[in-house]
């Protein structure tokens, strides 16, 4: 009874809202990354009103295109930070992979398989993601191994992979890449389009309800408490709304007239009056980041290996105890990094259609950034992918966004720091007084 | 077995034993933390073992469970020389170890927790987070039924329901040889009368458990055996029903058999008692 008068005035305001609350507890929906999501739509908003053209359709096609190299990143960074390492070699790595990339296609390929091979850019980048794995496997075992600081041998890897590419292009770009290769940079030619975007919507929304289900029916077996049924329905149909969406602003979109009629000439298809209207669809970059995402999301959950690096990162001993071979997880995630290096430098170079020197340069900052930003923690054990990729947008999006209403990229970066800096200082507060 | 079934408080001490580490020598730099030490635990046994602080009592049974290597020494377990390297090894022969520090990855939930290691998986390799959970539910059950956060962190949880978490893990797998170090230290009343009756439950069921405690009490109510570590070494390894607990104490303090304590040791003991 004495607690009754115990009772501050916000406890008693947390009482008539717990019916609300628990509304949304029910959808057992992560808030965090929730609020991730509204702050990116406020983001947005924000920029739409300061001037409403960047909300046409191909600013967000550009956009995600542009965020596509670092997002693929954000989500390997998550997994090393989570086991308590850093990586600050990711810039210079997709820099070496990416002169590897054009060294390959310039000067190898004309010369042996011939430029008019179909698959040489597939050859291209199994061989790009063997030497990313590489790459990894060599910092990956000089830290886990040999016990050298991820922080001391990753930097070494960001000078020396850096000097690297100098050496291994003479100091000048290497140009150009197969046609093929490069529509995994996007543009009209390497997006999916049309119909077959509209089926790819289709198929991943069956399959979101499809899992929806069988996690139900999974869980109404071993009589584990259940969502509500409305609960249920209401994340269905957003998911599959939100996918549609999404189809829909990338088909609003249409080729350049000029791009469009050289098409149609060179299909003998005859123009119609008013121009051949071609949709462009979602790019490859963003085909390529929501299957690293799909991928990545379930290695980090479903997977032994992913359980592995989060028990790592909690307690290393307790992990070790558990019989788990830590040094090898270690190891592996460093590989898994370099492959994804391989992946983000394919993306880059193929829009830059060749190698740069300077290729990469300060992503492994943004990358970190992203990572922290979607909930990261430099404790360990904490880091979900999705919010890393959020976080990747999110910092894509202050880019992009202030640098079209026309702030210079110092003034860009100042802007980045200060959100950077407030989200992670919000998010600590948060989990201090949540416990 | 028939020993066991007809006087469960005092099993066979012939026979097999279900471990015997011999001769296990554990250095540190110059520090000799385990020194020629020789036990050993048979089936439905409990073993206490003491000694002071630094005595190397968690030291010994690290040896046991794969987390520390001994320099050299022998371990048997039923009779036959095995190899631990690493706690992989440990628990392939059937040994589990309840950690002072309870050794939980605080981030994971407890089903993860409990199956850390050695986790379900479904027929294409995926973890089975379900069927994990089920199981744990249904061992939680026995062990705690008030416990109902299986999909919270384990950070979030009481020291006694983190507790029941680690016991959970090293009983699911079945385990032959139970290490139990300090179970009771961070434990309230109800919680300790409850680990002590799962003691008793596991040792009729035939399981050889080895029990470290700073409570001298404790070991003399579980205990069958009792073996005294001063300064990483056994002073001696008693029949609980053969010492008292002044003697046990006098063994811990002095490092001394009863029989060798001199009456000017004994004084000094009992002024400082």
């Amino acid at each position: 009874m004495t607690d009754v008068a115990g009772v501050t005035p916000g406890q008693v305001a947390g009482r008539n809202r717990q019916s609300l609350g628990d509304l949304v507890k029910a959808t057992e929906i992560d808030l965090r990354l929730f609020g991730m999501v509204l702050a990116l739509v406020v983001i947005w908003i924000g920029l739409g009103l300061a001037n409403p053209v960047i909300l046409e359709p191909v600013n967000f096609l550009t956009f995600s295109v542009q965020a596509a190299s670092t997002a693929v990143l954000a989500t390997g960074m998550v997994l090393v930070i989570v086991s308590r390492n850093i990586d600050l070699s990711v810039g210079s790595v997709v820099g070496l992979i990416g002169m590897g990339y054009a060294v390959f296609m310039a000067d190898i390929v004309p010369t042996t398989i011939g430029l008019g091979n179909p698959i040489g850019w597939i050859i291209a980048l199994a061989l790009g993601i063997l030497f990313g794995a590489l790459i990894g496997a060599f910092q990956g075992f000089l830290i886990a191994y040999a016990e050298i600081p991820s922080f001391v041998v990753t930097l070494g890897g960001l000078l020396g992979f850096r000097g690297l590419i100098w050496q291994f292009s003479g100091g000048t770009t290497v140009a150009p890449n197969l046609p093929t290769f490069n529509l995994l940079g996007g543009g009209p030619e390497g997006s999916l389009g049309g119909i077959w975007a509209w089926l790819l919507g289709a198929i991943i929304s069956v399959a979101a309800v499809l899992l929806l289900l069988s996690a139900r029916r999974t869980r109404r077996k071993y009589g584990f408490p259940l969502r509500p049924m409305w609960a249920e329905a209401a994340i269905a149909v957003v998911s599959v709304l939100a996918i549609f969406a999404g189809v829909f602003v990338a088909n609003s979109y249409h080729w350049p007239p000029g791009l469009a009629t050289a098409y149609a000439q060179a299909h003998g298809i005859a123009e119609p009056p008013g121009g051949l209207v071609i949709e462009a669809g979602i790019p490859i970059p963003l085909l390529i980041v929501i299957g690293v995402t799909i991928a990545m999301t379930f290695l980090s959950t479903r997977r032994r290996f992913g359980r592995d690096i989060f028990a790592y990162g909690g307690n290393p001993i307790a992990a070790e105890l558990a019989g788990i071979n830590t040094r090898w997880v270690v190891m592996r995630t460093f590989i898994l990094m370099g492959i994804l290096c391989a992946i983000s430098a394919a993306i880059a170079s193929a829009r830059l259609n060749g190698g740069t020197l300077d290729l990469g340069t300060g992503y492994e900052l943004y990358v970190i950034a992203a990572a922290v930003i979607g909930g990261t923690s430099f404790a360990g054990g904490i880091g979900t992918i999705p919010g890393a990729i959020l976080g990747a947008l999110v910092m894509q999006s202050l880019q992009y966004g202030l640098g079209f209403l026309g702030f210079n990229s110092p003034q860009v970066n100042m802007v980045a720091a200060v959100v950077l800096v407030a989200v992670v200082g919000i998010d600590s507060w948060n989990r201090r007084r949540a416990r | 077995m028939t020993a066991t079934a007809t006087a469960p408080t005092a099993p066979a001490t012939s026979g097999t034993p279900l471990v015997e580490m011999r001769n296990i020598n554990v250095a540190f730099g110059g520090v000799h933390a385990v020194r020629d030490v020789t036990i050993d635990l048979f089936p439905g046994e409990v073993v206490g073992l003491v000694g002071g602080n630094g005595a190397g009592k968690s030291t010994l049974t690290k040896v046991l469970s794969g987390a520390q290597r001994a320099d050299s020494g022998q371990i048997l377990i039923e009779g036959e020389p095995k190899n631990i390297t690493n706690p992989r090894d440990a628990k392939e022969y059937g040994i589990e170890c309840i950690y002072q520090t309870l050794a939980l990855a605080d981030n994971l939930d407890a089903p993860a927790n409990l199956f850390l290691g050695r986790e379900l998986t479904t027929r294409l390799g995926n973890l089975d987070d379900d069927r994990m959970e089920d199981a744990t539910r249904k061992v939680m059950g026995r062990l705690n039924p008030n416990f109902h956060r299986f999909t919270t962190p384990v950070v979030s949880l009481s020291g006694g329901q983190r507790q029941a978490v680690a016991i959970a893990r090293a009983v699911y797998f079945n385990a032959k040889i139970l290490i139990m170090d300090e179970p009771t230290a961070a434990l309230g009343p109800a919680e300790t009368a409850q680990v002590r009756n799962l003691v008793r439950q596991l040792k009729a069921e035939g399981i050889g458990i080895l029990l470290i405690s700073h409570d001298i009490h404790d070991v003399y109510d579980l205990a069958d055996r009792v073996s005294v570590m001063y300064h990483g070494q056994i002073v001696d390894t008693v029949n609980k029903h053969e010492v008292s607990t002044d003697d046990i104490l006098g063994m811990i303090i002095l490092g001394k058999k009863p029989g060798d304590v001199t009456q000017k040791e004994l004084e000094q003991l009992e002024l400082r008692g």
